[in-house]
């Protein structure tokens, strides 16, 4: 064997040492990285069903979802027509009030502000809608971002009607 | 040391260097120059160091999990096994990491006394590394108490009461232990809290133990002075990098050998059952590594006395370097201090293995000539062989190992092979 | 070389001492045994043993012993009997469990969900005890594991009834086991042939069932071996692939050494 072919076949060795190495140690740093994610149990609780009956038009109530807060409003019809009556090219975040809210006597949304995670108070700010009082982002009635520093509207969950008196978040 | 001169080539490394000589210590450890003739044994330091590491990171990710309170600490663990991402395999291999942990520290002392390399000017080390081996055994019994299943339960029960043979002060210790009059929920939180701690002291002595080696540098087989750097030596890099690193991947495949196929066959199954404070398991055994001991403090009729043998068979490592009056280090030269070194390898055997059978009978009987003998050897035959025994000649140095006339075989190979 | 080999050698010769050590202790009584589909480097479950343990294990065992760790999603996870999302709903739907408090501080009562742990017999172990003549029936998540010899000492047990030899006095509510420590247990014989109908048409004779269930409890003790022995596999492949080519970068590192002797 000449001395190139030596010095050919010693790097091959190095290189592929490293690089299998480099394999190795991915694999290994992975489940360190991987058992913070969301564990199977808390997947598990991916739905929760929440009882509407007694809940008055004007009025909303707060849940659990995944640990986030979800707000369930049952909205009068000026409420409903105000959230209409808006022109979405103007807003910051043009979403039809038709798109958010299917049933539009109910808004089901992440009581989650978008701009740092707040949870915002409802029946306030300039919009009769929802006020974040962490850095002051007004949502009117629809849930949608009219001022203030948060980008998005509120977000909508997934969601569905499993009879007239209950709905099944997730 | 060397390099205490060294001049990183980059201004900014210059920069960085004047101010913390990081630069420095890494070239120092890189040209770290060893004796070339260090054999497979000398791999375990590496290989601890990896361990240790190794315990500490699974540690942490366990700790994310677990909860430190009797009431959930099973639970948390099962939830571990089971719902966790990977949770079962981090798991299992913190649980198998401190066996081998042990396996391997084992190696590693037994190596020493072999070579010697205990004896003067590695006192240091060697205290060091005694103080080390205590506090892995603290941490490895405060670790096994945790899933508090019946023989985390029921061990620290056992190994705890063993301070209240102390006279007068006893019952106050045990108590203080525990927090409560028996082990119960505040123990268990405070051993969690310094089963947490003690591996970063256990780390900080480890930067300690290789700081005071690398002052008079590596012992080697032959148990002669080297001349350094000299062709007695390599550079620790690439050499010893490379070698410690075959070493470890060996030890690695053993290791995935335990956690991939018998996870649970170096525990015990009464672990699996929840602590229950009315129940004691029909035998309760300490983990294996701690058996030698657990043989000794058995062997001792007396309450006390039994104590003070268990923790007087530690303490006896650490006078070692004074025990043994022998000036040459390696038992390579030592015939019969060889024979007898692998007698005490015998009788540390026998005693694990009577540790583990139930206290009675001729088990007994073997267990207490065994823990005599253990004494006998480091008390008394170290010190007098020491003085009496006649040895073979030491070569000068490493390269040119061949003496004339030589008798001793372990010399007389025409060409040395390293690896 | 040689010393590589002294290495390799001294290695597996420790792990050998460690485990005779370890079973000399453990074995005591030669232990009935079956041929566990989930035993050896590459063993797997037995789907239709774990489908029809899970039924032996609700129609027999589950009036006294719980199994608190599993959850109804358990049965339709990887690795385990993988019934189907639909019908381990379905499984799930026919259990009670009591949830709350609602709205007006009351608890009550609604099918279980996927997510919900597998309901329990008891409500505690003080009442599992009254219920059971003073013995508490143990929790079966990982009974396989918590018993020395594991799940043939279980298959033993199931299947170790016997009379009594002549001048054994046995208490009330106490029968004779082969396997049990002691010999004493207070569970009456589980099984008798035909006790459940399999809906795979499996003869239900008493060997199947105690099999059936051993495997369901063997999964149950560790639901992720079939994960375990997948990577496991890959593992030591990687590393004897890796330690031959750091092998041979350190004989060629090394050689710059050696032919300098």
């Amino acid at each position: 064997m000449s001395d190139e072919k030596k010095v050919q076949r010693r790097d091959f060795i190095f290189t592929a040492s490293y690089a299998l190495g480099a394999v190795g140690v991915g694999a290994a740093v992975w489940p360190l990285i991987d058992q913070m994610n969301p564990d199977r149990s808390v997947k598990a609780l991916a739905s929760t069903e929440v009882d509407i009956s007694s809940l008055e038009p004007g009025k909303s109530i707060t849940v659990l979802w995944r640990g986030k807060p979800v707000f369930i409003k049952r909205r009068t019809p000026e409420e409903i027509a105000e959230a209409r009556d808006v022109s979405v090219e103007n807003l910051p975040h043009p979403e039809k009030d038709e798109d958010r809210a299917k049933n539009p006597e109910w808004l089901v949304m992440l009581g989650i502000c978008t701009h740092l995670g707040c949870v915002p108070l409802g029946d306030k700010g300039e919009y009769n809608g929802w006020f974040c009082p962490c850095h002051g982002s007004h949502y009117d009635t629809s849930g949608r971002i009219r001022k203030g520093p948060a980008p998005k509207n509120l977000e909508i969950p997934k969601y569905e009607f499993v009879n007239s008196n209950t709905i099944k978040i997730g | 040391m060397s390099n205490h001169n060294y001049v990183p080539s980059s201004k900014l490394g210059k920069w960085f260097n004047d101010r913390l000589p990081l630069l420095t210590l890494s070239a120092h450890l890189k040209e770290y120059p060893t004796p070339k003739n260090l054999n497979y044994w000398w791999t375990f330091g590496g290989i601890l160091t990896f361990c240790l590491i190794t315990q500490i990171i699974t540690g942490v990710v366990l700790g994310m999990h677990y909860v430190a309170h009797a009431d959930f600490a099973f639970d948390s663990v099962e939830h571990i096994m089971r719902d966790v991402n990977y949770g079962w395999l981090i798991r299992y291999v913190h649980a198998n990491g401190a066996s081998m942990f042990f396996l391997a520290v084992y190696i590693h002392i037994f190596r020493a006394l072999y070579y010697g390399s205990y004896k003067s000017p590695r006192e240091v080390i060697w205290i060091i590394g005694m103080i080390i081996y205590l506090l892995m055994m603290m941490t490895a019994f405060m670790g096994y108490v945790l899933p508090w299943g019946q023989m985390s339960f029921w061990g620290a029960t056992v190994i705890t009461n063993l301070f209240s043979a102390i006279p007068f002060f006893g019952e106050g210790i045990t108590n203080w232990l525990w927090g409560g009059y028996a082990v119960d929920k505040p123990t268990l939180t405070r051993f969690f809290s310094l089963h947490y701690l003690l591996p970063f002291l256990i780390l900080g002595l480890v930067i300690l133990h290789i700081w005071a080696l690398h002052v008079p540098g590596n012992n080697n087989p032959i148990g002669i002075e080297l001349k350094k750097p000299s062709k007695d030596t390599v550079p620790f890099h690439p050499y010893i990098v490379i070698k410690d690193l075959f070493a470890l991947l060996l030890f690695l495949i053993v290791f995935a050998f335990f956690v991939f196929y018998s996870p649970n066959i170096l525990g015990h199954s009464d672990n699996y059952i929840e602590a229950n404070p009315m129940v004691t398991p029909a035998h309760i055994v300490p983990e294996w590594y701690l058996l030698p001991f657990y043989a000794i403090l058995r062997s001792v009729p007396d309450k006390l006395l039994g104590v003070v043998a268990m923790f007087a068979s530690i303490f006896i490592l650490v006078v070692l370097p004074w025990l043994d009056t022998s000036k040459i280090r390696s038992a390579i030269f030592r015939p019969i201090y060889k024979q007898l070194y692998w007698i005490l390898v015998l009788d540390v055997i026998i005693l694990g293995y009577m540790g583990a059978m139930p206290a009675e009978g001729t088990y007994l009987l073997i267990a207490r000539a065994a823990t005599a003998y253990y004494f006998i050897h480091f008390l008394i035959i170290l010190p007098i062989l020491g003085k009496k025994e006649k040895t073979l000649p030491v070569p000068p140095n490493i390269t040119d190992p061949v003496l004339g006339g030589s008798s001793n075989p372990q010399m007389v190979k025409k060409k040395e092979k390293y690896i | 070389m040689k010393n590589i080999i002294k290495l390799i050698y001294f290695m597996f010769l420790s792990l050998i001492l460690l485990n005779n050590n370890l079973l000399a202790v453990e074995k005591k009584k030669e232990l009935l045994t079956s041929d566990w589909s989930f035993k050896g480097y590459f063993g797997k479950f037995d789907r239709g043993a774990l489908q029809r343990g899970y039924q032996v294990y609700t129609e027999v065992c589950a009036s006294c012993h719980s199994m608190k760790y599993l959850s109804y999603r358990n049965l339709a996870e990887k690795g385990g009997p993988e019934f189907s999302e639909e019908q381990a709903k379905a499984i799930a739907a026919n259990f009670e469990v009591t949830d709350g408090p609602n709205d007006d501080g009351d608890m009550f009562t609604r099918p279980a969900k996927l997510s919900d742990k597998f309901v329990q017999p008891y409500r505690n172990v003080k009442e599992a005890m009254a219920s059971n003549g003073g013995a508490y029936p143990p929790d079966m998540s990982v009974l396989v594991k918590a018993r020395s010899g594991g799940a043939d000492y279980i298959y033993s047990l199931l299947l170790g009834y016997e009379d009594p030899p002549s001048g054994t006095n046995l208490d009330d509510g106490v029968y004779y086991n082969k396997y049990m420590y002691g010999n004493n247990i207070k569970m009456p014989k589980p099984f008798m042939d035909g006790q459940v109908e399999y809906n795979d048409g499996t003869e239900a004779t008493e060997q199947q069932m105690a099999k059936d269930v051993v495997t369901f409890l063997a999964w149950s003790a560790e639901p992720h071996l079939e994960e375990r022995h997948k990577i496991g596999f890959r593992a030591i492949i990687y590393l004897i692939v890796i330690t031959i080519l750091v092998y041979f970068s350190m004989k060629k590192i090394w050689s710059r050494v050696e032919s300098e002797v």
